[in-house]
C-alpha cells in the first residue's frame, strides 16, 4: 500500500486580503517529510489577513499530519491572522479538532546546575559517599548473614542444608572441570617459562620449587577466586537482582523471612566451602601440569619431581594459600550480594550491576591477596 | 468512490453487510505437543469496531492473540491481517503490516531502559524519518492523548504506577497511528474509575483515529460500555460472537453464567439506569 507524499501550496485569496493554503496528498508520518521544510517556511512567514486552510485535497491523515495542520493554525493565530479550515471530510476535521493548540510542554529543566566548583566536586563527593554506603551495605549483609541464619522462627535449624548443598553443587562441583583445565595449563606455562630461564644457570631442577611455591602460595587461590568471581559472583548478582526487580525480595520480607538469611547466607556458606576445595583441586591440577612439562622439556622424572617438591614446600606454603580462600570467597559473595541488592527496575541496571559485581569482586580478591602477601612477609610466615 | 473501492480491495474482503474485514482468521489450529489449544478456529474483525474477546482463564485467548501477531506458529489455517496473508507475505509486506498494528501487552512490555518518551519514539524512529523536534512534539501529544501528564514522559517504566504503565504502553501502541490495535486485558489491575477512563479513551480514539480494536478483557464494564461486538472463546473455538443481546440469547452454560451471573446482572442494572443518573454518579 503506497501513499502519495503530502503537498502544501500557498496562493493569494481573490481580493488580496489573505492567503489560502492548498493541502493535498496523504498527510501521514511517512509522507510529510518531503514538504516539511516548505511547511515550516510557510508557518514562519507572516501572513496578512485571513488564512484559509483547504483540506479538500487530503487523501489520508494521521496524528502527525493533523498535528502539523493544528500547529499551522496556532502559528497563524499568534501572528494575528485568523485561520480557518475549509473543505475536508468530517473525520479529518474531527481529528484536527481534538488536538490541543500547543504541544504539551515538556517539564522544564530541574533547577540550576550549580557552580563550576559544585559540578566538579559533586560527583567526587557522590562517589565517596557511595563507597561508604557500599561498605556499610557489605557489613550489613555480612552481619545479617551471620545473624540471619538463626532468624527463622518456625524451624529449628537456621540454614536449610538442601539449599547450601545445591549451591555447593552449582558453584563448586560444576566448576571443577574448568578449574582443573585452567590450573593444569597455568602450572604447565609457569613450569615451561621457569625452566627456560633457569636453564641459563643450570638450575633447571629449581623449576619445581618455583612452581610449587608460586602455585601453592599465590596463583592457585588467586586464579581460582577470579574464576569463581566471574562464574558464581555474576550468577549471584543476577539471581538476587532479578528477584529484586520482580519484588520477590519484598515478598520474602513480608512473609517474615529475612532475605539475607534465606538467599544470601546459603550462597555465602556454599562459596566459603567450595572455594577452598576448588583451590585444592586447582593446586593438584597445576602441579600435575608442571610435572608433565618438567618431564617433557627438562627431562625431570616424576620421582625426582616429587622428591624435590617434598623438600621445597612445607605445610606453611600450603596453609598460607589455603587461609586466603575462605576470605576471598566471602568477599566475592558479599560484593555480589551488595550489587544484586542495588539492582533497580530496568534490565539495563541489572546488566550494569552484574558487570560491576564481577569487576569489584576481582579487584577485591587481588587487593586481598596483596594485603595477605604483606602480612605474611611481616610475620615471616 | 473509485478510490475507496480500490483501497478496500487492497485492505481485505468486504462481507455481505458491506463491512470491511481487517482481520480474518480461518481454520486456525494451534497446539503445544499433544495438547490442542485452538481447533479450527474462525474469527472476523471488521473495520472501525471494538471487539471484546472473552473466555475462561486458560482457554487460549492470549494464545490466539499471539498466533495472530505471528509470535506463535499455527498448525493449519490462514490468518489475514489488513488483507495480507501473513504466512505467505514477503518480508516487506510483513513490515508494512507490522507498521499498521499496535499491541498493548498485558504487562505493558515497555522497554525498561528507555523513558516513556523514548519508548513512544522507538517505532517512530524505526519507520518514520522525522526531525527530532517533531518527534518530541508527537510523543508529548501521544502522552497527553492517553491521559498522562507531560512530566511522566521523561520517567522510566520502573518509576510509573501500574495504570500509568498501561497508558504509556497504549501511547507506544498508538505511536504510528495503527489501523488495528490489540489490547490484552487493558483494564485489568486498574481502579474502576481508571478503567472507565481507559474505556472512554479507547472509544474516543476509535472515533477520532478510526482504529479497529481487538480487546481481550475480563472486565464486564468494558464489554457493556465500549465493545461493539463480543466473541467468546471456549472449547477450542469461538463459541459465539455478536452483540450483547446475542450473548444473553446464547444457551451455552459458560456464556450464560458469564453474562447472567451476579456480577454481570449488577453491571447491567447499572447500565440500564437513565443516563442522567449515570452521569451523576
Amino acid at each position: 500500500m503506497t501513499f502519495r507524499s503530502a503537498e502544501i501550496k500557498a496562493e493569494d485569496l481573490p481580493g488580496g486580503d489573505g492567503e489560502r493554503y492548498l493541502l493535498s496528498g496523504d498527510w501521514r508520518g511517512q509522507t510529510i517529510l518531503s514538504m516539511l521544510k516548505e511547511f515550516q517556511h510557510l508557518e514562519q512567514v507572516r501572513s496578512r489577513g485571513r488564512v484559509e486552510i483547504d483540506l479538500s485535497g487530503i487523501a489520508g491523515i494521521d496524528t502527525a499530519g493533523a498535528w502539523l495542520i493544528r500547529r499551522l493554525m496556532t502559528a497563524k493565530g499568534e501572528q494575528g491572522s485568523e485561520a480557518v479550515l475549509i473543505g475536508g471530510e468530517g473525520p479529518i476535521r474531527e481529528l484536527i479538532g481534538v488536538l490541543p493548540e500547543k504541544a504539551p510542554a515538556p517539564p522544564s529543566d530541574q533547577g540550576d546546575k550549580g557552580t563550576l566548583f559544585e559540578r566538579l566536586f559533586a560527583p567526587t563527593g557522590k562517589a565517596m559517599a557511595e563507597l561508604g554506603s557500599d561498605f556499610y551495605a557489605a557489613m550489613h549483609i555480612l552481619g545479617s548473614a551471620v545473624r540471619g541464619a538463626q532468624m527463622k522462627l518456625g524451624r529449628g535449624a537456621g540454614v536449610s542444608p538442601a539449599s547450601v548443598v545445591t549451591h555447593i553443587d552449582r558453584m563448586g562441583v560444576r566448576a571443577v572441570p574448568i578449574i582443573v583445565l585452567m590450573s593444569f595449563l597455568i602450572g604447565a606455562i609457569i613450569a615451561q617459562q621457569g625452566a627456560f630461564q633457569l636453564r641459563y644457570f643450570g638450575a633447571e631442577i629449581f623449576v619445581v620449587d618455583l612452581v610449587g611455591i608460586l602455585q601453592l602460595r599465590e596463583i592457585g587461590v588467586l586464579l581460582t577466586a577470579i574464576m569463581i568471581a566471574g562464574r558464581s559472583g555474576s550468577a549471584i548478582t543476577a539471581e538476587i537482582g532479578s528477584m529484586k526487580m520482580r519484588e520477590e525480595i519484598d515478598a520474602l520480607t513480608v512473609i517474615g523471612l529475612n532475605p539475607v538469611g534465606v538467599l544470601i547466607f546459603p550462597r555465602l556458606v556454599a562459596l566459603t566451602v567450595a572455594l577452598p576445595l576448588l583451590t585444592i583441586v586447582a593446586n593438584f591440577a597445576a602441579l600435575t601440569g608442571a610435572a608433565v612439562v618438567a618431564w617433557a622439556y627438562s627431562g625431570i622424572t616424576f620421582d625426582t619431581y616429587l622428591s624435590r617438591l617434598h623438600e621445597a614446600i612445607d605445610h606453611t606454603s600450603v596453609a598460607s594459600g589455603m587461609i586466603k580462600a575462605p576470605f576471598m570467597a566471602l568477599s566475592i559473595g558479599i560484593v555480589a550480594a551488595v550489587e544484586g541488592m542495588k539492582v533497580g527496575g530496568s534490565a539495563e541496571s541489572l546488566g550494569q550491576h552484574v558487570t560491576t559485581s564481577v569487576v569489584k569482586a576481582i579487584f577485591v580478591v587481588i587487593l586481598m591477596d596483596a594485603v595477605f602477601a604483606i602480612f605474611y612477609s611481616a610475620i615471616d610466615f | 468512490m473509485e478510490k475507496g473501492l480500490e483501497a478496500v480491495k487492497q485492505e481485505g474482503e468486504v462481507n455481505a453487510d458491506g463491512r470491511q474485514v481487517v482481520l480474518s482468521v480461518r481454520d486456525v489450529t494451534v497446539g503445544f505437543g499433544s495438547q490442542l489449544v485452538l481447533d479450527h478456529l474462525n474469527l472476523d474483525v471488521y473495520r472501525g469496531e471494538i471487539l471484546g474477546f472473552v473466555g475462561a482463564s486458560g482457554t487460549g485467548k492470549s494464545v490466539l492473540m499471539r498466533t495472530v501477531l505471528g509470535l506463535l506458529p499455527h498448525r493449519s489455517g490462514t490468518i489475514e491481517i489488513l488483507g495480507v496473508d501473513y504466512d505467505n507475505a514477503s518480508e516487506e509486506e510483513r513490515m508494512l503490516v507490522d507498521m499498521r498494528l499496535g499491541v498493548l501487552f498485558q504487562h505493558g512490555a515497555l522497554f525498561s531502559a528507555l523513558t516513556v518518551k523514548e519508548n513512544i519514539q522507538l517505532p517512530m524512529r524505526e519507520y518514520l524519518d522525522l526531525p527530532q523536534s517533531l518527534m518530541d512534539e508527537l510523543a508529548y501529544l501521544k502522552v497527553e492523548m492517553v491521559g498522562l501528564s507531560p512530566d511522566a514522559a521523561d520517567k522510566y517504566p520502573s518509576e510509573l504506577s501500574g495504570g500509568m504503565i498501561k497508558r504509556a504502553a497504549l501511547a507506544r501502541a498508538l505511536a504510528l497511528d495503527p489501523d488495528l490495535v490489540f489490547l490484552d486485558e487493558p483494564t485489568s489491575g486498574l481502579d474502576p474509575i481508571g478503567a472507565a477512563d481507559f474505556d472512554a479513551l479507547i472509544a474516543k480514539l476509535r472515533d477520532t483515529l478510526g482504529l479497529t480494536v481487538y480487546m481481550v478483557t475480563h472486565d464486564l464494564d468494558s464489554l457493556f460500555s465500549v465493545c461493539d461486538r463480543i466473541a467468546v472463546l471456549g472449547q477450542k473455538r469461538v463459541l459465539v460472537e455478536g452483540t450483547l443481546e446475542d450473548m444473553f440469547a446464547c444457551d451455552d452454560p459458560w456464556v450464560q453464567s458469564y453474562f447472567r451471573g451476579k456480577r454481570a446482572r449488577s453491571v447491567v442494572a447499572h447500565e440500564k439506569q437513565p443516563t442522567a443518573e449515570v452521569e451523576k454518579t
